[in-house]
């Protein structure tokens, strides 16, 4: 636990808030209940900063911070909901649905491009967009890069954030940039273990299940119809939650919750894939 | 971590390539040979990975000997530095200098920028078309790269099509014109490879000055000349000096940033190669003052004569014992978004070039996570100026607000292109007038591509940071582009909006998607006849203010500003 932290007050949206120091202006934002967008944050991810959708207008800075990694400091006087805050968040919303496939992100996702009244069609038709084919290199899972928004999540959750295997990174610049094993190497031959914590972390659905993947391109998948059962993994002594999501008496994906003690989120091959003996009926 | 390897074994060429730079590996953890004490002992570790800021120079020394950098060549390299290949692969494919595909041993690099473009520049077959080379005052130009064992670049300028470039000698350059007042005064005195010559102009007598005067006072002095920036952001020098000097983390580190890659700019290039020695004292002096332990001047990989210079600038300085400091030369690999000092950090430590968000600012936070002092070349060298004339002496020059001279590098249509030294406050009509405009001047592109355009009825704007600022415009990197009424302006718009689509990192959604988009709708407006619709136009400033606003860095903060003021001012719409 450590020493009590000081607490520092800042203003939002002409409201005083106090937060323990260190805390981000998202952090701030939330104690408010101030709904705050975000796609490239993650509470137990390091942020990145990169999606922008989270800008608000903090007095005195000549462009809109972040709120997802700036830092409060005494005395900050902070807009979420000015017209540059608005319109910066519209924009971000509506560059990304124009280029990406955003239809499978969360209903608050969805929620938001209503708020600010994203339109991304007003591009024009004929503008670059990210479509590709899905990559399918394995029986665990797919990669559907037609809706990555290059929120660096899966990077982070590969990386030092979580899994430690370093299998995929961003390659390329600018439009072209995009997340790649090296030299786009099927996964098989990349250095890539399966514990799928990128897909536990993917926020557009561009990184699925298999098993998910394959019921919607057959049109099985209805949410409605799964209920979630919690249980612990059976594997190892470590003790990793599990959400066992069930359709049809058949797991269809599994997570963990992302405030889980024992597994932030995160969980390895076996929690995460293993469980298709379960199912498996006598012919 | 587990490095997997897949890609085959590296050739003979490029092991030693990587083994020239690294030296041999030892073991079989450092990707060498399988020796008994491998099976029970792991090398490497933590050890490997402290040399990942080796990365770049690796992939140059693979490139440079074989041409282009192949899978096993890279996997080879990660073995030896302990980096995961998804992680160097990522590094490799953001650099447009480092190709992933096999390349004729000879690489024709031509120039289609602006300047260039003005001077009649054609990319001829076999040609790879590339971003300003920094050559403008000879435009058009190009740049030849030769891999081998007898590694070779070549800056051509100018540049015939026509000439077999490659089997007779480059044209014999023609001179820059050269308004020497200052900070030019010794080029073409001195020879830039003799440190003899350079300290019978007086070299090294403001090292001198100031370790007699102490660190503080230097700092006293420079915050007294009021000197600003010159690398395009004009932030005070003094206070940035103070801050690094007082920072309690140690080391500090001294990066000069050389990577001048703003289109239409080319001024510290003219310096590096014709004055090193300058630089190198100059940076002497900010380490001094500051109290960096260790420098990296980065230099842009379009400057290879620029970099012999300084590389042996440094050597003779270091052998005359009158360099306490290790500098280290960095070379860039073909990305403009390096000049802007994070992501400059981030090539130094072997990573791709993103910006990081600020703050934490670099005098607290900079290279390696350490304090760090980054200052421009021409920065640096009005530094000397004022260790040798004093603070007060440099302030009476120019402006109120902006003090000393500044260097500006005209190109385009004028009869005599080149760097200018004048005085702050000059008005850019006096500029022009000593150029020598070649017919009607219709517009200026000031400060480059993250400048804007300014119009005939504008010429009598003092070229002083404040001055500029008052009519919305910017010095920038001090390029001033001069277009006359045959020019097409369309072209150029055209051309800074392929710019910043190419150039932009990618990291954040306003500049990676807004870039993009600027780019087709001002194709699109363009092609159409009646000049573009107005809902068009809307769209435009709707991504010009998100970029504007919301973008990580100073590249997307200024990606659409001289597309703005070009629409509005310039008679290229209809609508």
């Amino acid at each position: 636990m450590g020493m009590p932290k000081k607490l520092v007050g800042i203003t939002i949206d002409d409201r005083e808030v106090d937060v323990t120091e260190g805390s981000t202006i998202l952090d701030a934002c939330r104690r408010l209940g101030v709904d705050t967008p975000t796609l490239c944050q993650l509470d137990n991810l390091t942020p990145v900063n990169v999606c922008r959708v989270c800008v608000v207008e903090l007095e005195g800075a000549r462009v809109l911070v972040p709120a997802c990694s700036r830092k409060v400091e005494a005395g900050m006087k902070v807009q979420t909901n000015s017209e540059r805050v608005k319109h910066s968040r519209r924009l971000v919303l509506e560059l990304l649905a124009s280029s990406v496939d955003m239809s499978l992100c969360s209903a608050q996702v969805q929620g938001w491009m209503a708020r600010y009244g994203a339109v991304p069609s007003r591009f024009g038709a004929g503008v670059a967009t990210a479509a590709q084919p899905v990559k399918v290199d394995n029986e665990l899972y797919v990669r559907d890069y037609s809706r990555c928004i290059l929120c660096y999540k899966c990077v982070e959750a590969c990386g030092v954030d979580a899994q430690n295997t370093f299998a995929i990174g961003v390659a390329g610049r600018g439009f072209d940039a995009h997340i790649s094993t090296e030299f786009d190497t099927p996964l098989p031959e990349s250095a890539c273990v399966y514990c799928g914590n990128c897909i536990g972390v993917c926020p557009t659905g561009a990184l699925m299940f298999k098993s998910e993947h394959d019921m919607r391109a057959a049109g099985s998948w209805d949410e409605s119809r799964q209920s979630v059962t919690e249980t612990v993994c059976p594997y190892c002594g470590v003790g990793c939650m599990l959400e066992l999501h069930v359709q049809d008496n058949s797991i269809v994906k599994v997570t963990s919750p992302l405030d889980h003690s024992v597994t932030s989120g995160h969980l390895c091959v076996k929690g995460r894939f293993g469980f298709e003996f379960v199912q498996r009926r006598r012919g | 971590m587990d490095i997997r390897t897949a890609g085959g074994p590296a050739t003979e060429e490029e092991i030693a390539a990587v083994d020239g730079l690294l030296g041999s590996p030892e073991s079989l953890w450092e990707g060498g040979e399988r020796h008994p004490a491998d099976d029970h002992v792991a090398f490497g570790g933590r050890a490997l990975r402290s040399q990942r800021h080796l990365l770049l120079p690796v992939l140059h020394a693979i490139q440079d000997r074989v041409g282009w950098v192949s899978r096993g060549a890279l996997e080879y390299a990660c073995r030896r530095l302990s980096i995961p290949p998804a992680e160097a692969y990522g590094v490799v494919s953001f650099y447009a200098r480092f190709a992933l595909e096999p390349r004729a041993e000879v690489t024709l690099h031509v120039c289609d920028d602006i300047s260039c473009m003005l001077a009649g520049a054609k990319v001829v077959e076999g040609g790879r078309p590339v971003p300003c080379l920094g050559l403008c005052d000879r435009a058009p130009a190009a740049l030849v790269e030769r891999s081998g064992v007898a590694h070779d670049e070549r800056q051509i300028a100018p540049f015939d099509p026509a000439a077999d470039w490659m089997q007779s000698p480059p044209p014999a350059p023609r001179g820059s014109r050269l308004m020497a007042t200052k900070l030019l005064r010794r080029i073409a005195l001195i020879d830039p490879e003799s440190l003899d010559s350079y300290r019978e102009q007086g070299g090294f007598e403001a090292l001198r000055r100031a370790q007699e005067m102490g660190a503080e006072a230097v700092i006293r002095e420079v915050t007294e000349a009021r000197l600003l920036g010159r690398g395009g952001a004009a932030f005070p020098t003094g206070r940035k000096w103070e801050s690094v000097a007082k920072a309690a983390t140690h080391p500090h580190y001294l990066v000069c940033n050389a990577d001048e890659s703003e289109p239409g700019t080319f001024k510290d290039r003219v310096l590096m190669e014709g004055d090193p020695f300058a630089l190198v004292e100059g940076m002497a002096i900010a380490a001094f003052a500051t109290g960096c332990e260790k420098g990296f001047l980065y230099v842009r990989a379009e400057y290879p004569l620029a970099r012999k210079r300084v590389e042996g600038a440094i050597v003779q300085a270091r052998a005359a014992g009158l360099l306490e400091i290790e500098i280290e030369v960095r070379r860039g690999a073909g990305a403009y978004i390096c000049g802007e000092e994070t992501a400059l950090f981030n090539s130094i430590e072997g990573k791709r070039g993103e910006p990081r968000n600020k703050p934490p600012f670099p005098v607290d936070v900079g290279l390696f996570g350490k304090p760090t002092l980054v200052n421009n070349v021409e920065t640096l060298f009005s530094v000397l100026e004022i260790v040798l004339e004093g603070g007060a002496a440099f302030a009476t020059m120019g402006t109120k607000e902006s003090t000393g001279t500044r260097l500006f590098c005209v190109s385009g249509h004028v009869q005599r292109r080149g760097v200018y030294e004048v005085q702050m406050g000059t008005t850019l009509r006096e500029l022009l007038e000593l150029a020598g405009p070649t017919r009607k001047t219709q517009a200026v592109l000031l400060g480059g591509a993250a400048g804007s355009f300014v119009m005939p009825e504008q010429f009598d704007v003092p070229l002083s940071f404040e001055g500029t600022r008052a009519i919305g415009a910017t010095l920038g990197s001090g390029a001033v582009i001069v277009f006359d009424d045959t020019a097409d302006m369309k072209a150029a718009m055209l051309r800074i909006a392929r710019f910043f689509r190419d150039e932009s990192c990618g990291q954040c959604v306003p500049c990676r998607v807004g870039t993009k988009r600027q780019e087709e709708i001002l194709e699109r407006m363009f092609a159409e006849r009646n000049g573009g619709a107005r809902s068009d136009v809307m769209l435009l400033s709707d991504i010009a203010q998100a970029m504007r606003d919301a973008s990580i860095c100073g590249l997307g903060q200024t990606a659409a500003n001289a597309i703005a003021s070009g629409l509005t001012q310039l008679k290229v719409l209809n609508v």
